[in-house]
């Protein structure tokens, strides 16, 4: 098998999909909060002399205001210049000659800073966390010179690629008043005008311990990091209050959609197609966990009913697959994709994919095709576990939201009580034509027009 | 996020010819038919990943059959022996293993991970998959479809087309290097199931089969599974030389017009391989130089003070037949001819001066310190033990890596950035619609 391929949404969506089906076989974990509010999550692995060292922010690009967007994205960049004791661009040299690596991500929900580093600087990485949560200190130069860097950002990763602009102008069709249908990066003309008052303003509302979650995983006791944790994190007061995560709620969706882009840079086509879901978070019932079941036997690899169909059986196309995302706050996602043969056709492969779905809907899926899809996601958990940075996201991501930690630990079993019933009620709220948007990419001989400014 | 790509894309560069830190204990397998192992047994989890190498690869495929090797690493899940594809697809899936082959200039990879409770099944199946691949004729022409579509994508993605365009211009047009693994449309559409067979053939053999093992298995187990994996196989190989290339030293700016709003520029010049006596301070150098991360000298020039690019690296390209050093960035149209001006004038600068003793002590901390983090799952276990042997770097190597980077003196790496950094031979590749910016007239 070949794996040639990796649409933006869909390599972004198998990290999701991991997320969800964590549940670790065998694992201590241990939660507790400080006075201040603050949660704290404790994942021992003493395998190797080292720790990962996360804080998490309940804040993420759907919180940021009309008009700013990329706000979140940018002021996580900014975090990396000085604070009152740390000299401007620093941090992660002082990281670095400690013989640690560190990074920071943003996502629709939340933003992420890690270390990871030998298990004797985790005291120091946590008071440099801690003194960047307070303390930040800009200057306009820094500031202006950084939002070069985002819109070059934003031109590596978006802009020079016509997939990727398919997969913003998707979501942006999918979310019609939701901020979910606006790019974690933000549009680039948006993204121009950030200024550092921006940033501030959108750092001091959110940036307070009531409002993070530490998650530290790797060669440490519960014991050793409540105490650390209490010594840096617990001395700091709140200093804001963001009050709840109320975003504008996604009506009803009404109207079928479809996204046609054509591009003269694009010389393989391909079809996908997505619906509004429930998330883990909104689901009712089994939902989540059924439709974690549906994609795995709809569109997981060579095996799933996609596959067998469209490459192997009609020779249509050369990939596909389906996924669901279940693991955002206010909404899931759930999709299908097909990249043809050479000079094949993507209204034809659509329809197909319409059969699947039609098939599902009257039919369901068999006891057998569930147990085996049940066994595969299961064992994924086994394999979690040799991996204390991605079991350190797996909770980090689930409690940000709003999840807990027996969410996580009970999948396993919450996974076995699914039955074909709730299979089929949940594929058929979901698999709306008037709850998805169809997308086209297609070669063109003009670029479409994009970050030029 | 931040970097977070830049660092992915860095460390994979480095793992083959990495060096190490913690305390892990390494037992050298021997099997009956002479296939040697390494292991790091680990029982805490109840997983087992092995990683494993034969020698030859893409570099070796037929010129009028390019891409053969890597259309063998698409082939040898699609069915063998007794097994159709859908089968062998099917109990692979069913019992959760994960089972990849691929291929690279001068080796051919696999890799095997599964829950210890399927063991069995997963080592026969790989078995199979090695001695008595079937290449039936619709697996095959699902793989070339999928190959051919690949080509296809390949040929408007800047990068692609940039990093191709560079590597052609550095070894010459007829050096198998300037040619991609992926191969042409050409070869791809001339492979027969014989070809396949035939190539399968002379790289899967036991002549240099390099073998690691970490997880969840004891020594005599692995002892047998080596036997009973690869112990059928052919024991000699006859994999001919792949030529030395004749590096370009000349200075050159090359434009490939796209229409992007950032153009993608990839250069470097030639440098040094791994066995070269300066590799590890060479090695030292280009963490400080070059190596993507804040504090290293081209991303503090590009990025930090002139926010010029999202990355910007360089770092030792040390292939079998050709040293050379790679560097990367990329910009707005309207900015690439001052982001040229000051790449040259970072690999000038360090070329006359070096690094600063304080630069130098943080990478060596850095490297030092870090190196653990290479060794933190099983997974990444097994990786770095066959990059290892791959080197040719010796069983002890990880014990003693750390005090070889930390004997590298001031001295050193001055004198090896004289040697190895030359602002007059740089190679530009623009990928992009970059403005004032003249191509080379050669």
């Amino acid at each position: 098998m070949l794996k040639l391929f990796s649409l933006p949404l869909v390599a972004f969506t198998l990290l999701m999909i991991n997320a969800a089906n964590a549940k670790p076989l065998n694992i201590d974990v241990t939660e507790f909060s400080l006075d201040n509010g603050m949660k704290v999550v404790v994942i021992p692995d003493h395998r190797a002399p080292v720790v990962t060292h996360m804080v998490w922010y309940k804040v993420g690009a759907a919180d940021e205001q009309s008009g700013k967007s990329g706000i979140a994205h940018f002021l996580e960049h900014l975090l990396f210049k000085g604070t009152k004791k740390i000299a401007p661009g620093e941090f992660s040299k002082i990281i670095s000659r400690n013989g640690g690596q560190d990074n920071a991500f943003t996502h629709l929900d939340y933003t992420g800073y890690f270390q990871r580093i030998s298990k004797d600087r985790l005291e120091m990485v946590m008071g440099m966390e801690a003194d960047r949560m307070q303390n930040l200190v800009l200057t306009d130069k820094d500031m202006k010179t950084e939002r070069d860097v985002v819109k070059e950002e934003r031109r590596t990763r978006t802009d020079n690629k016509p997939a990727q602009l398919f997969s913003e102008q998707m979501s942006a069709a999918l979310y019609t008043a939701h901020p979910y249908g606006i790019p974690i990066i933000g549009w680039m003309s948006e993204v121009a005008r950030l200024t550092r008052q921006d940033a501030m303003a959108f750092y001091r509302k959110y940036y307070t311990p009531s409002n993070a979650i530490l998650v530290v995983a790797g060669d440490v006791t519960a014991k050793q990091v409540k105490a650390l944790a209490q010594k840096h994190y617990g001395m700091l007061k709140n200093t804001a209050t963001p009050g709840p995560r109320l975003r504008t709620i996604e009506p009803q969706p009404i109207a079928a959609r479809r996204v046609i882009m054509t591009d003269k840079r694009v010389s393989s086509p391909y079809m996908m197609r997505q619906y509004l879901a429930p998330s883990y978070v909104t689901a009712k019932g089994n939902e989540a966990l059924a439709l974690d079941i549906l994609t795995e036997v709809l569109g997981s690899g060579t095996t799933s009913r996609m596959y067998k169909k469209l490459v192997i059986e009609e020779k249509a196309a050369v990939s596909t697959g389906s996924w669901y995302s279940g693991d955002n706050m206010d909404s899931g996602t759930f999709g299908f994709y097909a990249v043809p043969a050479s000079g094949g056709d993507l209204a034809g492969l659509e329809k197909h994919i319409d059969a699947i779905i039609a098939d599902v809907l009257a039919n369901g899926l068999s006891q057998q095709e569930i147990d085996r899809a049940r066994k595969v996601l299961q064992a994924e958990t086994v394999y979690l576990l040799d991996s204390q940075s991605s079991l350190a996201r797996v909770f980090g991501r689930a409690l940000v939201v709003g999840q807990s930690v027996d969410d996580i630990l009970n999948w396993d079993d919450n996974l076995a009580a699914v039955t074909q019933q709730d299979i089929k009620q949940a594929a058929a709220k979901v698999l709306q034509i008037r709850r998805s948007v169809t997308g086209f990419l297609m070669k063109s001989p003009a670029a479409t027009l994009a970050g030029t400014n | 996020m931040k970097t977070f790509t830049l660092i992915l894309t860095f460390i994979v560069l480095l793992s083959t010819f990495t060096t190490a830190s913690r305390a892990i204990e390494i037992q050298q397998v021997k099997s009956d038919s002479g296939v040697t192992a390494w292991l790091v047994e680990d029982h805490s989890i109840p997983l087992i990943a092995m990683n494993f190498s034969f020698n030859g690869g893409a570099a070796t495929d037929p010129a009028d059959k390019a891409g053969l090797s890597q259309f063998l690493s698409g082939m040898l899940d699609e069915g063998a022996a007794d097994m159709t594809s859908a089968q062998f697809q099917a109990a692979i899936n069913d019992n959760s293993i994960k089972l990849g082959f691929s291929a690279s200039q001068h080796r051919f990879d696999g890799g095997l991970q599964t829950l210890s409770v399927n063991r069995d099944i997963a080592f026969s199946l790989l078995h199979k998959a090695l001695t008595s691949p079937r290449f039936d004729a619709n697996p095959l022409e699902r793989v070339r479809r999928q190959l051919l579509v690949g080509l296809e994508n390949d040929k408007e993605k800047p990068r692609v087309i940039s990093t191709r365009a560079w590597l052609k211009t550095m070894v010459g047009k007829d050096h198998p290097y300037a040619r991609s693994k992926s191969g042409t449309m050409a070869g791809i559409k001339a492979i027969t199931s014989q070809d396949l067979h035939n190539r399968a053939k002379k790289l899967l053999t036991r002549q240099g089969l390099l073998v690691a093992v970490t997880g969840d298995i004891d020594a005599k187990t692995l002892k047998q599974v080596l036997d009973q994996t690869f112990g059928d196989l052919p024991e000699k190989s006859d994999i001919k030389p792949v030529a030395e290339a004749a590096v370009l030293d000349q200075s050159k700016i090359q434009i490939i017009d796209r229409d992007i709003p950032q153009s993608i520029i990839q250069f470097g010049h030639k440098g040094i391989k791994r066995k070269d006596k300066d590799f590890v301070a060479a090695y030292v150098l280009f963490n400080i130089f070059g190596s993507g991360q804040f504090g290293s000298r081209l991303m503090e020039e590009v990025r930090e003070k002139r926010g010029l690019s999202y990355s910007a690296y360089a770092t030792l390209y040390p292939l079998r037949r050709a040293g050379l050093v790679f560097g990367s960035a990329a910009t707005v149209n309207a900015r690439v001819g001052e982001t040229i001006q000051v790449i040259r004038d970072e690999f000038k600068k360090m070329a006359d001066n070096g690094p600063t003793q304080a630069e130098l002590d943080n990478a060596i901390a850095y490297l030092t310190g870090a190196y653990a983090l290479r060794f933190d799952t099983n997974s990444k276990i097994a990786s770095q033990l066959l990059a290892n042997r791959k080197a040719e770097l010796g069983i002890d190597y990880i014990k003693n890596r750390n005090s070889l980077i930390r004997a590298i003196t001031l001295a050193d790496v001055k004198r090896v950035a004289k040697r190895l950094l030359h602002p007059d031979q740089l190679v530009f590749t623009i990928v992009g619609k970059p403005v004032n910016v003249a191509a080379s007239k050669n």
